[in-house]
């Protein structure tokens, strides 16, 4: 894989930017007098139009460059950022995005949404002031012949002399400086290129290179032309912006963030599991030897062997803030399109999730907004006569509870009419009629494939395709899908998403004469079963903790062993957060760094592996799979307490 | 059926239980010695138990149940042959039992015929081909086929994955 594609990379940028943008704005509706917000917006269209510009993106960084004018009225404070501003903002960066990606536009769009914004910041369309000179943007790209610094030529004040003509953005062009090992240090390898806004004209860039124009390469481009095509009324002056020291600036930002596509993530991750495998073996051997030298190295390897295996895992990780950010616009496009008054509230944005999940959670909770949108909150009048507040409050909270993450979608608006799910399903034939169900059997047909309960369709929700979707979408990130309901009073809808790891803490157990791990993070306490509990269990599988009576599960029976159990068994407890199993095995063998192995197609329908691990010694051993089990464990306490 | 016109294939041979097989040598990995097997409860017999190859698991198939015959028995001779076959659309790493491994030879298209639809006690869907030398019969099985109907079903499993 050769470097990256400098476009790719500019609009992976870019999307970041216009998010930041976004937000910057959704937060400016609702505090419209926050400076910092204000700020925050202006320097994400001013990086958008400088790298927009730099990349080619000329239609983009025109269109920005407007938008960009508009705003700095804002922030010199000549314009309060109304919501119509806002509004107006937010359709042009829509614009922006659809620009940044290549999608094609309609013609006049670009231009009837700056006129719009034009129409927001004054009301009227703006005087152009024919005294202050127009501007003109330049596209400026030079090199210096390599032996220019032993000549005495100085690329700083030429760059600082380009700056003092107008706002100008910065970067070096590396593409022709050598490997390290060839290179001398006296030599001028790099190229600029600057885009600059100036009052002034092309001859006073040439004035900047004056001394050095004969040994140089210069290429200057007018995107003035380009900027001008885009919008027929120059909206207004900005004033020279006083961008602290861009060049910096732009080294400082490539210091901090890398982008690395995720392919090369996955196979470093695999390294970083074999090294673990491979310390095992190391530390197993080290551990029989009497050797204090070898001894020491092979704790040093475990240590740094752990924290790379934690650096790793951190490194897959984003908080869930990313995705819920982006619901904070659905939600205000929502508000328009269903004409109800929405307030969402977020928790818990900090937690994280495996990348890969995140992406694919985004279309399940979309989904589940909407329809909590559509579906759950009343219109405000009705809502003003069954008590509440006249807005409708979506609340979305994500939390980490063991080895899951558990997302919940809180409303506080009718709650789900168990007559007319019933009366559906009856209709659709999932249910018969009259058929004897539980409250929450009844609740979960509400994800039968083909169910929907509006009654009328709406462009939002309700076409009766969707939350069978979500449901298959959440069961193949080995989540799981609950809704609890009170009619009148909101439903709440929680996932359970495993944090998906290619390497866990695990407990490594033994079960006759096979190890297991369990997930450390799913493992409560350890206990002893005692010979007397063992006898006294017989019939009913139950010991009881703390005075709560938990379920067990005997492995050795279960996974039909064959062997006898070791005199002093052990139980496991292990929880799925609200629900606890406690599994009996014969030894506990310790902790162990495991790193996930997939089983082939073969075992994947055998419900209790999640998959597989490498030990030390090189055996095998498999992964158990909580949830199946602590299931497993509630249907046999069930069956027991139904059989009396 | 007719896919090997008049040219040569490598193939590995081996035995299962005094009955000779063979794959294209093109399809295997490598031959090792007889490793620590992790039983999976709950699997298929065919594939009861996986091992450890240069750090990856992979499931290891008893082709001797899918030939109605004893489930193997480990002997001096006995070996895995590792190989690359496709699995649910991705390349997946298999181990298989075998009683004991021959050599790579040449197997002429000419020499090999389809399997009888008579006079078999297999199932002749798991044979691709057979193949006449030296007065004995070398079987070159259809893996495709007997993954599919015995890497599935019988899947008893005591956990049922319903949640």
């Amino acid at each position: 894989m050769s470097g990256l594609d400098p476009v790719e990379t500019f609009r992976q940028e870019a999307q970041d930017l216009l998010e930041q943008v976004e937000q910057g704005l959704l937060d400016l509706a609702r505090r419209p007098g926050d400076r910092t917000l204000v700020d925050a917006v202006f320097r994400g269209l001013h990086t958008l139009k400088g790298s927009g510009a730099m990349f080619g993106f000329d239609a983009l960084a025109a269109f920005t460059h407007h938008c960009e004018t508009a705003f700095d009225r804002v922030r010199k404070g000549e314009v309060p950022a109304s919501p119509a501003l806002v509004a107006a903002v937010l359709a042009a960066q829509d614009h922006m995005r659809a620009l940044a990606e290549g999608r094609p536009v309609a013609a006049g769009a670009g231009e009837a949404l700056l006129a719009d914004l034009q129409a927001a910041v004054d009301g009227a369309p703006a005087p152009v002031v024919a005294a202050e000179p127009a501007l003109n943007t330049f596209k400026i790209r030079f090199s210096l012949p390599a032996d220019a610094l032993v000549n005495g030529a100085r690329p700083l004040p030429l760059l600082d002399e380009l700056r003092d003509l107008g706002e100008a953005r910065v970067r070096a062009i590396t593409d022709t400086v050598p490997s390290l090992a060839e290179l001398v240090p006296t030599e001028c390898h790099l190229a600029w290129e600057v885009l600059l806004t100036t009052k002034h004209g092309r001859d006073a860039i040439d004035d900047v290179f004056i001394f050095v124009i004969d040994e140089m390469t210069l290429e200057v481009e007018d995107l003035t032309a380009v900027a001008e095509a885009a919008v027929e009324t120059v909206i207004d002056v900005p004033a020279v912006e006083a961008a602290p020291e861009p060049a910096n600036e732009t080294r400082a930002k490539s210091g901090d963030t890398v982008r690395v596509p995720a392919e090369r993530l996955d196979s470093m991750m695999d390294r970083v599991g074999e090294l673990v495998i491979a310390q095992s073996r190391l530390k197993q051997l080290a551990g029989a030897s009497t050797d204090m030298a070898l001894r020491a190295v092979a704790e040093e390897i475990e240590r740094l062997a752990s924290e790379m295996r934690d650096t790793m895992m951190v490194v897959r990780m984003v908080p869930i803030q990313q995705l819920f950010g982006r619901f904070r616009r659905l939600v205000h496009d929502l508000e328009r399109d269903t004409g109800k008054r929405i307030e969402m509230t977020t928790e818990g944005e900090s937690t994280e999730l495996d990348k890969t999940v995140i992406e694919r959670l985004a279309d399940p909770l979309i989904h589940l907004i909407r329809n909590a949108a559509d579906h759950g909150l009343e219109a405000p009048e009705q809502r003003v006569a069954a008590g509440k507040s006249e807005a409708g409050r979506i609340h979305l909270a994500a939390r980490q509870s063991g080895a899951e993450v558990v997302i919940t979608i809180t409303d506080d608006g009718r709650g789900v009419d168990r007559d007319r799910v019933r009366a559906k399903a009856e209709e659709n034939g999932l249910i018969a009629p009259g058929q004897d169900l539980t409250d929450s059997e009844l609740l979960q047909l509400i994800f039968a494939p083909g169910f929907s309960t509006a009654a009328a369709i709406t462009n939002l929700s309700g076409r009766g395709v969707g939350m069978d979707v979500v449901k298959k979408t959440i069961e193949g990130l080995r989540g799981s899908l609950d809704i609890a309901s009170t009619p009148g009073a909101g439903s709440v809808i929680s996932l359970r998403i495993p944090l998906t790891l290619a390497i866990i803490d695990g407990l490594l157990v033994r079960v006759g004469a096979g190890r297991y791990v369990l997930p450390l993070s799913s493992v409560e306490e350890c206990v002893e079963l005692t010979t007397a509990q063992d006898l006294r269990s017989t019939g009913r599988n139950l010991i009881t903790l703390r005075d709560e009576l938990v379920p067990f599960i005997r492995l050795r029976e279960e996974f039909a062993t064959g062997t006898t159990p070791d005199p002093h068994q052990k139980i496991v407890v292990v929880s799925t957060g609200h629900e606890r199993v406690g599994l009996v095995v014969d030894q506990i063998l310790g902790d162990h760094q495991t790193v996930i192995k997939p089983l082939s197609s073969f075992h994947a329908d055998v419900g209790a592996f999640s998959g597989a691990t490498i030990l030390g010694d090189g055996g095998v051993a498999l992964i158990l799979d909580i949830a199946s089990l602590v299931g497993l464990g509630q249907r046999q306490d069930a069956l027991l307490r139904a059989a009396g | 059926m007719s896919t090997i016109q008049a040219q040569t294939i490598q193939a590995l041979t081996f035995d299962l239980q005094g009955e000779t097989f063979a794959l294209e040598a093109g399809l295997v990995r490598e031959v090792l010695d007889l490793l620590p097997e992790t039983a999976v409860p709950g699997a298929p017999p065919f594939v009861a138990a996986v091992i450890n190859f240069r750090g990856r698991v992979i499931p290891l198939v008893d082709l001797h149940l899918a030939f109605d015959m004893e489930p193997s028995a480990p002997g001096i001779d006995s070996r895995i042959v590792v190989i690359e076959h496709p699995l649910d659309g991705e390349a997946a790493l298999i181990g298989l039992r075998a009683d004991k491994v021959h050599e790579v030879t040449d197997i002429a298209a000419n020499d090999t015929e389809d399997a009888p639809r008579v006079g078999l006690r297999w199932r002749t869907d798991f044979i691709r081909r057979l193949v006449r030398r030296d007065g004995d019969v070398i079987v070159l099985p259809d893996l495709d086929q007997i993954f599919t109907a015995r890497g599935r079903t019988a899947s008893v499993t005591p956990l049922s994955p319903n949640r």
